[in-house]
């Protein structure tokens, strides 16, 4: 089952993609694997490491880098939070 | 419902009688409503005295995550204090300067409670609900950036402080 990711506000743009199916490869096993993965496809990918304090959510929850993954989770990226 | 994401206005007075109606036990109701600004925008190149004024800002957000983050901050705060009711409602879309763009507002027997409760889901939300601004100014659009101020406000709700 494939793994849907998110992304939104100014990494949205800066991708220019707000989301994209992945068949999780062998090995990465969690938030912060994934966004490592991602950010190794180069320009405009590298956008997922330089964003500074870059959140993410897994099934619409905020967790840390180390929050595992399984196939079938919804992923989210995103900078800090700006409402209210 | 007490919590809604939505692109159009409300009416606070509505809202604040809503949370009392057909019940004689409140005696707070503690409300907050968020405004845009004609701020200067944030950070600019040219120089505080010469930064370009926000003329707009469009909130995105992360729908179906929002309403949840927002449930759990509420229910959080029902933990917390004896509250009756709360009542959340952020806008989204495209919003001009005086436009209002949030409202909390919690009923309880005592201000005390209801006073504590509606500023802990303020900064609750300032900091876990997915919101992102960006705004317009003469310069061209700008992703405002998360304060650090936010996240101390937040904090302070965790050091066992009521």
């Amino acid at each position: 089952m494939d793994t849907k990711i998110l992304f939104f506000a100014g990494l949205r743009e800066a991708l220019g993609v707000s989301s994209e199916s992945l068949d999780l490869p062998a090995g990465i096993g969690t938030v912060g694997a994934l966004r490592n993965h991602l950010a190794a496809r180069g320009e405009p990918w590298s956008a997922l490491a330089t964003t500074k304090n870059l959140r993410a959510a897994v099934n619409q929850k905020m967790v840390g880098p180390e929050a595992p993954l399984k196939a079938g989770d919804e992923v989210a990226f995103f900078p800090p939070v700006t409402g209210g | 419902m007490s919590v809604s994401v939505q692109e159009a206005d409300f009416d606070a007075g509505a809202e604040i009688a809503a949370l009392s109606v057909g019940r004689d036990d409140v005696g707070a109701v503690a409300s907050f409503v968020g405004l845009v600004r004609a701020d200067k925008a944030a950070d600019t190149e040219v120089g505080a005295g010469n930064a370009p004024v926000v003329q707009a800002m469009t909130l995105e957000h992360y729908p179906g995550m929002t309403e949840k983050a927002l449930e759990a901050i509420v229910t959080e705060a029902r933990g917390r204090w004896d509250i009756f009711g709360v009542r959340v409602i952020h806008r989204v879309g495209r919003l001009v300067p005086g436009d209002r763009i949030v409202f909390v507002a919690v009923a309880s027997a005592h201000r005390g409670e209801a006073f504590a409760a509606c500023e802990f889901i303020m900064d609750y939300l300032k900091t876990r609900a997915p919101f992102w601004k960006k705004e317009e100014t003469p310069a061209g659009g700008r992703w405002v950036d998360a304060r650090e101020s936010d996240d101390q406000a937040a904090g302070r709700w965790q050091s066992g402080q009521k």
